[in-house]
């Protein structure tokens, strides 16, 4: 009984979170448009994000080219199809892995990095300081990070699928004798606009669904530094789960589109 | 009557605010004459904060009328609201100052978003004048977390300052702070309001900062004013409650 009322007290609080969340998304539209842009405040967080994130992009992408073509070498050489590597290790990044990777990553350290940040700038009534010297803090400190993030992370992901693909080569280059030049040709002959337009697309929604669960848990953040901790801790627990129901609907949509 | 009228800065009647069944505010008022010190003490949770938060309109009073500067702040646009903010200085209790900025960037803040007030060409002289002020130009280029706790605070003050406000709010001005360092806080507050002529209201617990700052004290208690008068008067009462504030 306990825990039938337990469960129902959950899931109406995940409801109404939703619902909140949905709000803020809809507040987010609402004063994206309207006057005063806070132009300077977005370049300095595009490139906070942008910049601050290259070195972590780089070295996951490299790792992930390099292992995944490591691991697909010897089954691959089992069924002498070691030739199709190029466009095999190509389609699975630029598709899906190196997408969905970077983006998991990147809402570990951008995501929770905005929730502990507006946690803990309304903790310590920064937020009603922003408000009191006549400034839409809503519109300098969320529409700010929510576009830097939907416009960072798609250039984030390109870097990091090209850096993939680099750490492959380097492993064909070595071990298949494969020059570089020779798998990125088989790589650019094999990937097609239907496999880099949608993974492309679903990449902006990752990044405004970082951008916009990290700032809805900040901004909303309890008082206290438990409350901080908590706002980062489930920024990202929040944005992986909601990244796994867009790739869904992404591929769904995409395989109506490109079956 | 005519003239008393003209030199109320703030005019609050009547103000309700609750948060669900806790009713926090029940019929609060006060006036805050030009140039006057008022001080409002009250014990934790009694509704302080929430009133100030009420006049300048960071919260929504459930009823009663909050008068600023003779504009009734529940009617105001939120640009009309913004206007306003440039003649109202708030010294938070926690100073909150923005931890991702520089003191400079802390400072210019405000004078950014005031630019129908300010000339941004001169922002380097205000910032300067308003460190000046509080006796720190040399921490112009530092972050907040390189300061100590009084140079927060007074580095909030010269932020609360650059936009020559004709009220300042200070929210527990001294709280968290050393004697010594509380101490300058305070003379600090009488300098700027002999300075610049601001009214201010005044919200503490530190009754040595309500003895040498108060032109005139209001005692909040269950949300309405229990009792008013100088320092000296309310001091002296022999009412038990009132005496508890002055233990």
């Amino acid at each position: 009984m306990d825990g039938n009322y337990s469960f129902r007290k959950n899931l109406s609080a995940f409801f109404i979170e939703i619902g909140e969340l949905t709000g803020f998304a809809g507040r987010f539209f609402q004063e994206l448009f309207s006057r005063p842009f806070e132009f300077r405040e977005f370049l300095r967080q595009s490139y906070n994000m942008g910049n601050k994130s290259m070195l972590l992009v780089g070295v996951t992408g490299f790792i992930l080219g390099l292992v995944f073509t490591l691991q697909s070498r010897p089954t691959l050489m089992e069924f002498g199809a070691v030739s199709w590597m190029p466009s095999m290790i190509s389609i699975s990044i630029v598709r899906e892995i190196g997408p969905v990777v970077i983006a998991l990553i990147l809402a570990g350290r951008i995501g929770s990095g905005i929730g502990a940040e507006l946690g803990s700038m309304k903790v310590t009534e920064q937020i009603d300081a922003m408000e009191v010297s006549g400034t839409n803090p809503f519109k300098f400190l969320v529409v700010t990070r929510i576009l830097a993030t939907t416009l960072m992370i798609p250039i984030l992901v390109i870097l990091g699928d090209f850096i993939a693909l680099l750490g492959s080569a380097l492993v064909e280059n070595l071990k298949g004798n494969v020059s570089f030049t020779l798998y990125f040709n088989q790589v650019f002959n094999t990937l097609e606009f239907s496999d880099l337009f949608p993974a492309t697309i679903k990449t902006f929604f990752f990044g405004f669904a970082i951008g916009l669960v990290g700032c809805f848990k900040g901004y909303n953040s309890k008082k206290g530094t438990a409350g901080v901790g908590k706002a980062s801790n489930s920024a990202v627990v929040f944005t992986s789960m909601l990244l796994f129901i867009i790739d869904f609907i992404a591929v769904f949509i995409t395989d109506i589109f490109y079956p | 009557m005519k003239e008393e009228t003209k030199n109320t800065v703030i005019n609050i009647q009547d103000l309700h605010k609750g948060f669900g069944e806790n009713k926090v505010l029940n019929g609060f008022n006060l006036q805050l004459l030009e140039g006057e010190n008022l001080v409002l003490m009250g014990k934790s949770g009694s509704g302080k904060s929430v009133m100030i938060k009420c006049l300048v309109g960071l919260m929504e009073p459930d009823s009663g009328k909050v008068e600023v500067l003779g504009r009734e702040i529940s009617t105001m646009k939120r640009q009309e609201l913004d206007e306003l903010r440039a003649d109202i200085g708030f010294l938070f209790q926690g100073s909150a100052l923005y931890d991702s900025m520089t003191v400079r960037e802390n400072l210019e803040f405000p004078l950014r978003r005031h630019t129908h007030k300010f000339d941004l060409e001169n922002t380097d002289e205000l910032v300067l004048e308003a460190l000046n002020n509080v006796g720190l130009p040399h921490t112009i280029n530092m972050m907040p977390a390189e300061l100590s706790g009084g140079m927060q605070r007074r580095v909030a003050l010269a932020r609360a300052l650059i936009l020559k406000p004709k009220i300042i709010f200070y929210d527990e001005p001294t709280t968290g702070l050393d004697p010594i360092t509380a101490k300058e806080i305070i003379l600090l507050m009488l300098d700027i309001q002999k300075k610049y002529k601001t009214s201010s209201l005044i919200i503490t617990h530190d009754v040595d900062c309500a003895r040498v700052i108060s032109n005139r004290m209001i005692l909040l208690l269950d949300g309405i004013n229990y009792a008013e008068g100088s320092f000296e008067e309310l001091s002296a009462s022999k009412d038990p409650k009132v005496m508890a504030f002055f233990k």
